[in-house]
């Protein structure tokens, strides 16, 4: 929800259609084309004229699958081409939809913390975004950002990849970790919550009180 | 570590798992391509253009894959024309027996090689020792592996993986002499071996970095003269080229050297960049008296036939794909079982080794893009990795296990009844699965990971809830 305050909070009329629910990427990242594609002629259905101007998700991967997979990587029936290139020109990530779209720098949000953030794969090499989230935390009062290295190495996710080479995931996931731990940040925040979960989820086991946050609710929430 | 698995892509999850947990492997590996990728970004720093240069190395490698037949056509005029004799392999077998019968012919010693990946695509060293020949690496990183009977690791460092104790015990332990662990010393103990063995040898076998259409020239690179000595000592030199390794001319090859040696070791330009141009002229006092050009398919024509997989072929082995891969980085290129390792090994493979061998490898991939950026001819790396995916999928079925649990979830996710229901079901049911310090155990994941409880309202409940109070 703090997505829509947010959101709200720029002056935008925010609508949802409760018949949505998963644009198919979980199933595209596997190989599994035709269970995907039912999926996205499923969200094309749905998001193609539903009277809105944009598209927006807090999410860099969800936003990847359909702004740059749909109709390219995962082929699409013809009738469903000139919809696919409707809605893809219409669907923007969270932050670079604040950034690059309305132009805002700030949100008016407050935040008392070291915060660090994670680029994560998708945002960052297949929609370049990096400055977007920087840039609105930079604004946020009482928020100090402090950078990690290796910031845009990948956290080891990867969707099934967690799964099925688990071990090479944990291996990955443990040096973002220590990355994270050196930055001396109290909040690692992102714009994929796949991302913060995996990284969560070995911050958590090690005992840390670092915490992940989207940052929409940073930006969204009540400030510390 | 040597590994007694054998290093094949069928055994990819064995071979990961030995390596995975060894610190001191993952130190050499960290430090090596670390230092790699330092030095290249220092370098690249000379072109603010790099990435138009990126872009126009992509097109000329384009532009010679969609003409490939003329430029092969003008390579063999060209290299026959300067004396060179071309031979033409359609795979791997073909290539090998034509260089074992061109070695037995001219070889009674020994045989030198400088460092080719396209021999150790066709298993060339021990074909060459089932002729009875004795086959020996020059270059100082094959050398190592040699030695240790092990393949090469990375493509352009062939014994990344090692440390410098390693190599110092590997050196006391099969040339019999005092350990050391001075890089110097060690180095100047394999080249006072190597060079004997350089004045013995009457055949030179070598690998080719770019092959010139417009001259039947043959390029080079190298930092140590191996290669040098294995192309000019020898009586007949014999060079294995993959037919993707064609430029059109010397004009495109400026650019691609400039980019070759930074992309892969972060130099300039590499020690030696050797242009060979036919055998030895009747003027000339040395050289070789044959030189032979064995063109290598092994696959590529299927890959140049696929509109998709033709792009694989712009490749031009530089390796920093294999650097920055934090996968490669983990595991090192014996952890894929493959002779060409890494991203762009996981692509090229499965048309190489069949799909049934590298079936997993694609696989193998958290595909976060790094390979893709860092790529000098932009090849899509992690694109065609999902390509490969879904290719592996189509063909040979997942497990049966993860199929029923894509369909189900597609069933699913096609309602958004069915979605809200599955989704009431799993906040239902989430407690039993509940475990310690607020998560919940999932299998495999919780082994390293937390995974955190479902949120107790679903967006869509939040929602319905906010938009009645306002």
């Amino acid at each position: 929800m703090n997505m829509v305050r947010v959101l709200e909070r720029t002056g935008a009329d925010v609508r949802y259609d409760a018949k949505q629910t998963c644009c198919g990427q979980p199933a595209f990242n596997t190989g599994y084309h035709d269970e995907s594609r039912d999926m996205a002629l499923h969200f094309l259905d749905i998001f193609d004229g539903d009277g809105s101007d944009y598209i927006v998700a807090p999410s860099g991967s969800c936003v990847t699958m359909v702004k740059v997979f749909y109709g390219s990587l995962l082929e699409l029936p013809e009738e469903y081409r000139e919809k696919a290139e409707r809605v893809r020109s219409r669907v923007h990530e969270f932050t670079s939809f604040l950034v690059d779209v309305l132009g805002k720098n700030s949100v008016g949000a407050e935040f008392h913390g070291r915060v660090t953030v994670h680029d994560s794969c998708h945002a960052l090499r297949e929609l370049r975004i990096r400055e977007q989230p920087r840039l609105l935390l930079r604004n946020v009062k009482g928020l100090e950002l402090v950078e990690m290295d290796a910031a845009d190495v990948c956290c080891g996710f990867g969707g099934t990849f967690a799964v099925k080479h688990a071990s090479v995931s944990t291996a990955m996931t443990e040096e973002k970790v220590e990355s994270i731990l050196r930055s001396g940040a109290d909040v690692v925040t992102g714009v994929d919550s796949s991302c913060l979960m995996n990284i969560s989820g070995m911050l958590k086991r090690r005992g840390s009180a670092v915490r992940c946050m989207h940052i929409a609710d940073i930006l969204g929430g009540s400030g510390s | 570590m040597t590994s007694r698995t054998p290093i094949i892509p069928q055994n990819l999850k064995l071979l990961v798992e030995e390596r995975i947990h060894d610190d001191g492997l993952r130190g050499n590996i960290r430090r090596a391509t670390h230092t790699s990728l330092g030095k290249r970004a220092a370098v690249v720093e000379d072109f603010p253009r790099w990435e138009e240069m990126r872009t126009t190395a992509h097109d000329i490698k384009k532009h010679v894959m969609d003409n490939l037949a003329h430029y092969l056509e003008l390579f063999e005029r060209q290299a026959t024309e300067a004396g060179a004799q071309v031979h033409f392999a359609r795979d791997a077998k073909e290539a090998s027996s034509i260089v074992c019968g061109l070695a037995r012919e001219h070889g009674e010693r020994v045989i030198v090689k400088s460092k080719s990946m396209a021999t150790e695509e066709i298993h060339l060293n021990p074909a060459l020792q089932q002729s009875g020949l004795r086959v020996l690496e020059t270059d100082l990183g094959e050398y190592i592996v040699q030695l240790a009977e092990e393949p090469p690791s990375h493509i352009t460092a062939p014994a990344l993986h090692k440390s410098r104790g390693e190599i110092g015990r590997l050196f006391s332990e099969q040339l019999g002499i005092p350990y050391t662990d001075d890089p110097e010393e060690l180095t100047a103990i394999a080249r006072r071996v190597l060079r004997e063995e350089f004045l013995q040898a009457d055949v030179g076998i070598s690998g080719v970095n770019f092959g010139l259409a417009e001259s039947g020239t043959i390029c080079i690179v190298e930092n140590e003269g191996n290669a040098r000595l294995s192309t000019t000592l020898p009586k007949v030199h014999i060079a294995v080229m993959g037919i993707e390794k064609l430029l059109p001319d010397a004009e495109s090859l400026g650019l691609f050297l400039n980019m070759l040696g930074r992309s892969a070791t972060g130099q300039r330009i590499t020690c030696y960049t050797s242009l060979i141009t036919g055998p030895k002229r009747s003027t000339e006092p040395d050289g070789p008296e044959q030189l032979h050009i064995v063109l290598l398919d092994n696959g590529r024509s299927t890959m140049h036939a696929d509109p998709k997989l033709r792009e694989a072929l712009y490749c031009i082995r530089c390796g920093a794909c294999m650097n920055i891969c934090p996968v490669y980085q983990k595991v090192g290129g014996h952890g894929y079982g493959s002779v060409y390792s890494g991203p762009i090994g996981s692509v090229v493979t499965p048309v190489f080794m069949g799909e049934q061998a590298a079936h997993d490898l694609p696989f193998a991939s958290s595909l976060c893009g790094a390979c893709a950026d860092i790529c000098p001819v932009r090849i899509d790396i992690h694109h065609h990795l999902l390509d490969w995916r879904h290719r592996m999928v189509e063909g040979q079925d997942g497990p049966l296990l993860e199929r029923i649990a894509m369909r189900l979830f597609t069933f699913t996710a096609l309602s958004a009844l069915r979605f809200d229901l599955a989704g009431r079901l799993a906040r239902l049911f989430a407690p039993f699965l509940k475990h310690s310090a607020g998560g919940m155990r999932l299998p495999v994941w919780s082994e390293t990971r937390e995974f955190p409880n479902l949120p107790e309202k679903s967006f869509k409940q939040l929602w319905k809830e906010d938009r009645e109070r306002s």
